[in-house]
């Protein structure tokens, strides 16, 4: 059964049965990767081009390994090395990767829309690795995955994102993604980097990061970006770790185990002390091992799709 | 040369005129307006049955870009816009470059308007308020207008300094001419691209609040209240904005304000196609704004209609939406998407919308009012309110064709206007 969408664009009205056959199919990929050989031919003679308009580590490597233990033909092109630099629209870019006869593009964008964008100038799958603070749909799959691999099951979850909301794709997607396999979600920050109209989405609102613990079995911690502070976002550092924080003293005092992920890079005792990043109820390195067989899934089912 | 309008209605709500007669026009004056008119000699004569005549429509909101970007536009292109759209007047704002901020550029400005279409469309400029429109030191005023500038405004740059803004105020005054301000507190609406709303929480893009255009608004009538100075509020698009300014017209200040079709047609659900069309500023805002925008319409609260023509070139706005500027075309559909929007469900009348695209913007400005009488110069529009036509952007005389209104379906048009002796038709 091929996706519903030539693209995966974003989780914002994708439909339960398309998210689950990703879900699933990643399931079986995932096993692929505790093999000795962590190859299969599935997308061999595929071109995918890896677009990225803004520095990614994690993102980028994470698709990489996932086109080419899909034995498909990869391409990277990144900003410093490339036309870009020299003025070149995205919309001629488009059309010369168009015009090199390109199967899959994988688009990282700090605009909005970036990934829409190219869908209506190509006839690749697109794929979007993140638009701006719109959506990035497979950090958001690849969540959901983490999370059914350790609870058995996503529906009555209640799962509370903690920290920048305003200035988050993860946050969006995660949102999006969750309420269609019906988690419960809140967001937790202060009121600064909270969107006004965050609640009109469904999402129940923290500023009291106490009694978003005592509600969730999970939090999804986002990274603070430090530059935030210079436009008056947060008074400082110090005050964010110290309110908003997720330390193992606060942790304790929820009578249950509180799940922690976070979809990386970290800002050790900023958003997140070192020890409940590391420790026993930590995702984190999990979400980074299925990030890969999430994004194959996708790869694959794009790939082999209509 | 005679030309004789046959049976078309004639509505000049200035002087409480609806009826249906003919029109004899003698080298562009008005001869006679009498049933069942017959000329004799060579004359032009014009079937009008049904076709309503107004004293001919200003847009006092309108971006000609030249100088400085005629990649945009030209004044010879937007001209032939604006003919064709129905208007037999332009203001020209002053954010080119240079900008209008010094009596050479008007000069320039007028000298190729009466080239085009042998000075068919009226053009009076706005000049700027401040040099450079950097909102620092007041502009040579008193020059601009002696070159022909009939009010002043930084459009596009808001004057945040409050003692500017009263500085401004009192030297335009002083020569009879309104500040027109681009109201948006930009400490508020900085790296905004939309509305903020349930819309720019869903797609991520940065948001612009009501209250950065509300603010400003609430301290400009302050400042012009303060010191008797008229003030114009340039493309309102919030019910904040139309609340502030209906209790300042109770309270006699003298303030006035405009409204562009986009801002009464559409709202910030549009912007989920991510079209560039769909991004302007003041953005579009959600249904609430739209409706108090089309009661402040009725109630006289909003004077204007404006469009706000703000062209930009195909490949300026074919880029991700963060980087495209900000504006779209409207001198070709601002009279169809009014009749369409507001006269046909019967939120203005016929009268009410001559008075916002004619009367009240020249009386805002000190312009003379157009009247349809014997003796009187003929400047006139003649519009179509049956004509059911779809918006073909390629079709457009401007040079940019980006309008978030392609392929719609209006009904009702300019069908031709006259002016300064000549006739010019739409279609």
């Amino acid at each position: 059964m091929p996706l519903q969408s030539k693209h995966l664009l974003g989780l914002e009205g994708v439909s339960r049965d398309d998210i689950q056959l990703v879900l699933d199919t990643a399931r079986n990929f995932r096993e692929v990767l505790d093999r000795p050989i962590k190859k299969v031919p599935t997308l061999q003679g595929k071109t995918i081009v890896n677009l990225f308009y803004e520095s990614s580590t994690r993102t980028r490597i994470s698709f990489e390994l996932a086109e080419r233990r899909l034995s498909a033909d990869v391409v990277n092109f990144s900003v410093a090395g490339s036309s870009v630099a020299k003025g070149e629209t995205l919309k001629d870019t488009a059309r010369n990767i168009e015009a090199m006869k390109i199967d899959i593009v994988v688009v990282r964008h700090s605009s909005p829309g970036a990934a829409l964008f190219l869908s209506r100038l190509m006839n690749a799958n697109i794929i979007n690795a993140g638009d701006g603070t719109h959506e990035h749909p497979t950090q958001a799959l690849l969540d959901m995955y983490t999370i059914r691999e350790k609870f058995g099951k996503l529906e009555g979850l209640n799962v509370c994102i903690v920290g920048d909301i305003s200035h988050s794709r993860v946050a969006l997607s995660n949102i999006y993604g969750l309420q269609i396999l019906g988690v419960n979600v809140s967001v937790c920050g202060p009121a600064t980097l909270i969107p006004k109209n965050i609640q009109k989405l469904g999402v129940k609102v923290y500023h009291n990061i106490d009694d978003a613990i005592r509600d969730s079995d999970i939090l999804n911690v986002l990274r603070i970006q430090l530059e935030r502070q210079n436009r008056s976002f947060f008074p400082s550092t110090r005050e964010y770790h110290n309110y908003f924080g997720i330390t193992r003293e606060r942790l304790l005092k929820s009578k249950k185990p509180i799940t922690i992920m976070h979809p990386g890079p970290i800002n050790r005792d900023v958003e997140i002390s070192a020890d409940v990043a590391d420790g026993e109820q930590s995702l984190i390195l999990q979400q980074v091992l299925n990030g890969v067989a999430v994004r194959m899934a996708v790869l694959y089912l794009l790939g082999t799709g209509n | 040369m005679k030309i004789l309008l046959k049976n078309p209605r004639i509505i000049e709500p200035s002087e409480n005129i609806d009826q249906v007669a003919d029109i004899l026009i003698v080298d562009g004056i008005i001869e006679i307006i009498a049933p069942k008119i017959t000329a004799s000699g060579n004359v032009q004569e014009y079937v009008l049955d049904g076709k309503i005549v107004a004293p001919g429509f200003i847009d006092m909101h309108v971006h000609l870009r030249e100088p400085g970007y005629e990649h945009k536009e030209t004044i010879e292109t937007g001209l032939v816009a604006a003919a064709v759209g129905g208007f037999t007047a332009v203001c020209c704002m002053p954010n080119t470059n240079p900008p209008i901020d010094d009596a050479s550029v008007i000069k320039f400005i007028k000298e190729k308007s009466e080239k085009t279409l042998n000075g068919l469309v009226d053009v009076h400029p706005v000049a700027a308020a401040t040099k450079r429109r950097e909102g620092k030191e007041l502009s040579p005023m008193i020059e601009l207008v002696e070159a022909g500038a009939v009010a002043f405004s930084d459009d596009g740059s808001p004057i945040d300094n409050s003692e500017i803004m009263r500085h401004a105020l009192e030297y335009s005054n002083m020569l009879g001419k309104i500040i027109i301000q681009h109201p948006e507190d930009r400490s508020l609406a900085k790296g905004g691209v939309m509305n903020e709303g349930l819309v720019s929480t869903s797609l991520g893009l940065p948001p612009i609040p009501s209250i950065a255009e509300e603010i400003m608004i609430d301290r400009d009538i302050r400042i012009a209240n303060y010191v008797g100075a008229s003030y114009h509020a340039a493309h309102i698009s919030t019910a904040g904005s139309v609340e502030i300014i209906r209790l300042a017209k109770k309270k006699n200040i003298p303030v006035t304000c405009e409204v562009t079709p986009h801002h009464f047609t559409l709202t910030d659900e549009a912007v989920r196609s991510f079209d560039t069309n769909t991004k302007m500023n003041p953005p579009l805002r959600t249904k609430a704004d739209v409706d108090a925008i089309k009661e402040g319409l009725r109630d006289g609260t909003i004077d204007v209609i404006a469009s706000d023509h703000a062209p930009h070139s195909f490949d300026e706005k074919e880029v991700e939406f963060l980087e495209a500027p900000f504006g779209i075309v409207g001198l070709e559909t601002a009279i169809g998407l009014a009749i369409t929007e507001l006269v046909i469900p019967k939120i203005l009348s016929i009268n009410q919308l001559i008075e916002k695209f004619s009367i009240n913007p020249r009386k805002i400005l000190s312009l003379p009012t157009v009247k349809i009488k014997v003796g009187e110069k003929t400047n006139l529009t003649i519009l179509d309110f049956q004509k059911k036509w779809k918006v073909d952007a390629q079709k457009f005389k401007s040079k940019s064709k980006r309008t978030p209104f392609d392929g719609k379906t209006l009904v009702g048009k300019s069908f031709a206007i006259i002016n300064n002796g000549r006739v010019h038709f739409s279609d």
